[in-house]
């Protein structure tokens, strides 16, 4: 038997005995996405279980390395776990903003001492991260951002606020961008830091969007402290680190774009009706249906060319500059298209007829990707400017 | 099969844009039809594709090609698109030959596949009518006469008509036009009596004509595949030659989309280079980000084929549709984003949004091909 069927066999049998029966139900809502932190939010004690189990093994995290608390795995492992886990249809153990961002800019960024500190507290689920990016003079112009930190020896003192901290108020810490210098252009200066979000000088107010209760916060600094041994990088050198991370954002928004599974077409049909054709009775919603379907099936396409040529080794093409841009814009066709097949119903707010206005919500939250993790149109700005080759104004 | 190019392709593709850039310009095209060309391509050029076995590149080698599939013939054509390649690959190596490997006898093949792939022979496809495309509404006849059949009826669009040795006429044997049963294709050879071929000058400076039977009589041995059933293998035809002809417009779509972000950077107004303008540059990167999923859905189209797959009607259609709407797009924004220097002649612009046009009208339009879509997707 080879090594990797040997690992498959040895994995298969320690997920039998240790993913608990009710870890390896469908995930029905965010209550079922089990994030960690100091205070976690449980809605069944197994999610705890099940993350400590795994987390002992590393394989929460399982391609980070052992020194950090990650299992240490090679890809082609990694996959047969994936593959394994998938077959039972275990969950997730943990989720988190540790495990998807800031850990991949530690382990690029990070100094020693701050890899040995933070990661293994990731892997563990022990602490929850937030992200301080956007200010409210902030958004498209991130570089602007103005959140001052001074120098006090041995820590910084922080003042300013920052806007849209997904998941502030069930945070434990925060790695956030701020302005350690004023003399040079905006992009210098900037500093990236990690402070303790339990302090006196860290408020976090919760924001309403148009679709209801959302996960951002508005975060306030008043004198809050952070250790300069959790400064990452140099001394501002936090512009770069913030670009890297981006980029790992736009691929998770990019993601929405992702076909849903009937398609808009087939419930146009039911709601709608057929013609003595067979086709759908609105000749201009069908248009404009098969146009989003055919958009889909060819960014579909794209996404596995991107991902082909990237294993055949072509490196990463010009294509993914698209993704953020066009799965985003893509999401929001598909929300308005649900609003026009299903009619009334998708105009529902509360209520059990309503779903609780699942569709309403789906459809003006769809709003906000293409604002999230750098507009579309600072998207296009990218691809005339770093593709195309077009000169600034 | 994975949404990527091997070595080889890429050695062919390579090849063929140097081939294609050296002896098949647009400045070939435009000397072709500055001196009235009737055929419409180069013998020399010709004569060097076959020498390279592209006539029978996706012909199987058992029958005298490459066996290279359809995704080499497509990087061809794409290549033929960015160049504007004026050649029967179109007409006789990819609708021709197709349809010849998908209705034919096993004895049929051997008598033209190996002449194809040696370039002794040229072969065409005669089957729209009308002024669009809708082959269930052919009205051409076939009418059985002891052991022959009489043909009657007109044909347009027919590519390199004045060229082709034989054509592929679709006439109807038996049922209605709307019908899809009763359509028969039948070998003509081009001397044949009562036959007349007339030269139709199109706005791409190709060869494109028009076909007259009048009481012409071919033998029963003629008959490509059962009388009255060509319906099935023929779609499959049009199917790939679609995604053929998605291909090139892909090459058209690149061309000009590349020379546009050139002139962009390099024309000046108002004291700077025009490309600075954000107004022009969220256009081109939109244009960009089409062109993108252009690729992916003609790469995946041709692995369909290559693949084996059956039912290929569907990723033809998306291929088609998505190739018509992306051309359309890149050749309108090529002359608005040229401005005046576009609308000239003498600027070889023209010539893609000519050519891409009536690739795009060819089996189909985007209007066909997204109704189509719609149908097969089931609403």
């Amino acid at each position: 038997m080879s090594d990797l069927e040997q690992f498959r066999q040895e994995t298969r049998v320690w997920l039998q005995e240790n993913c608990p029966e009710t870890m390896r139900r469908p995930i029905k809502g965010f209550g079922d996405i089990y994030n960690g932190g100091r205070n976690p939010e449980i809605d069944h004690p197994d999610q705890r279980v099940w993350c400590d189990r795994m987390a002992a093994r590393g394989w929460t995290v399982p391609h980070w390395p052992k020194d950090y608390g990650g299992g240490g795995l090679s890809k082609e492992e990694v996959n047969i776990l994936g593959q394994e886990m998938g077959a039972i249809g275990a969950r997730r153990a943990l989720d988190s903003f540790g495990i998807s961002m800031l850990g991949p800019a530690l382990l690029h960024f990070g100094s020693e001492e701050q890899k040995l500190e933070h990661l293994p507290k990731i892997v563990r689920g022990d602490i929850r991260w937030c992200q301080g990016y956007s200010e409210p003079n902030s958004g498209s112009d991130l570089a602007s951002l103005a959140t001052r930190a001074e120098d006090e020896g041995d820590h910084y003192l922080i003042n300013g606020q920052k806007i849209w901290t997904s998941y502030a108020d069930k945070s434990d810490w925060i790695f956030c961008l701020v302005r350690t210098d004023n003399s040079g252009t905006k992009h210098q200066g900037i500093s990236f830091v990690l402070f303790d979000m339990a302090q006196e000088g860290v408020t976090t107010r919760p924001i309403k969007l148009i679709s209801g209760s959302s996960p951002f916060c508005e975060t306030f600094f008043d004198d809050a402290i952070a250790d300069k041994k959790n400064l990452v990088g140099e001394e501002g050198n936090g512009w770069t680190i913030a670009k890297y991370l981006l980029t790992h954002e736009r691929e998770m928004i990019s993601a929405f774009g992702a076909a849903p599974k009937k398609s808009v077409g087939q419930v146009a049909l039911e709601n709608i009706g057929a013609d003595p054709s067979g086709r759908l009775a609105n000749s201009i919603l069908r248009q404009n249906i098969a146009q989003y379907q055919l958009d889909t099936l060819a960014f579909g396409a794209t996404m596995a060319r991107v991902g082909d040529e990237s294993k055949a080794g072509q490196g990463l093409g010009a294509a993914s500059s698209i993704f953020k841009y066009y799965g985003t814009e893509l999401n929001k066709r598909r929300n308005e298209l649900n609003l026009a097949v299903v009619g009334e119903p998708a105009l529902g707010w509360e209520g059990e007829e309503y779903h609780d206005g699942m569709i309403s919500r789906d459809w003006l939250r769809s709003k906000a990707n293409s604002i999230e993790g750098g507009t579309s149109e600072i998207q296009l700005n990218i691809i005339a400017k770093r593709v195309l080759g077009l000169p600034d104004a | 099969m994975p949404l990527v190019l091997n070595e080889e392709q890429i050695m062919l593709k390579e090849s063929a844009a140097g081939f294609l850039a050296e002896n098949a310009t647009v400045a070939h095209l435009r000397a072709l039809r500055d001196s009235g060309s009737e055929r419409g391509f180069s013998d020399d050029v010709w004569n060097d594709m076959v020498q390279m076995g592209w006539a029978g590149i996706a012909i199987p080698e058992a029958f005298g090609g490459l066996g290279y599939g359809y995704t080499g013939l497509g990087l061809l054509l794409e290549q033929a698109g960015r160049n504007l390649s004026a050649s029967p690959l179109q007409a006789t190596v990819l609708v021709a030959s197709t349809l010849i490997e998908a209705v034919a006898s096993a004895q049929q093949k051997e008598q033209l596949l190996p002449a194809i792939a040696a370039g002794e022979k040229l072969v065409t496809l005669a089957l729209q009518e009308g002024s669009h495309h809708a082959p269930q509404q052919t009205a051409f006849t076939a009418t059985l006469s002891g052991e022959d059949y009489i043909l009657n009826g007109t044909k347009v669009m027919v590519a390199d008509a004045v060229s082709a040795d034989t054509f592929i006429v679709i006439a109807r044997t038996g049922g209605e036009p709307g019908e899809e049963k009763g359509l028969s294709a039948f070998l003509v050879d081009s001397g044949e009596a009562g036959l007349t071929v007339q030269p139709r000058s199109l706005i791409d400076s190709r060869s494109a004509g028009a076909l007259a039977c009048d009481n012409v009589r071919v033998s029963a041995a003629n008959l490509l595949g059962a009388p009255g059933d060509v319906w099935l293998g023929l779609n499959r035809a049009l199917d790939i030659a679609n995604i053929g002809l998605a291909s090139e417009l892909l090459g058209v779509s690149t061309e000009v989309f590349e020379r546009t972000v050139a002139y962009l950077q390099e024309r000046k107004q108002f004291g700077r280079v025009i490309g600075s303008f954000q107004g022009l540059q969220h256009r081109a990167a939109e244009l960009f980000a089409e062109l993108e999923l252009a690729r992916s859905i003609v790469l995946k189209a041709l692995h369909s084929i290559d693949d084996g797959e059956q039912e290929l009607s569907l990723i033809a259609s998306a291929a088609k549709a998505k190739l018509c709407e992306v051309a359309q797009r890149a050749t309108n924004e090529a002359i608005q984003m040229h401005g005046g220097v576009g609308m000239t002649d003498e600027y070889d612009i023209g010539f893609f949004i000519k050519r891409a046009r009536v690739v795009q009208h060819t089996y189909g339009d985007y209007n066909y091909h997204l109704d189509r879509f719609a149908q097969l997707s089931g609403f």
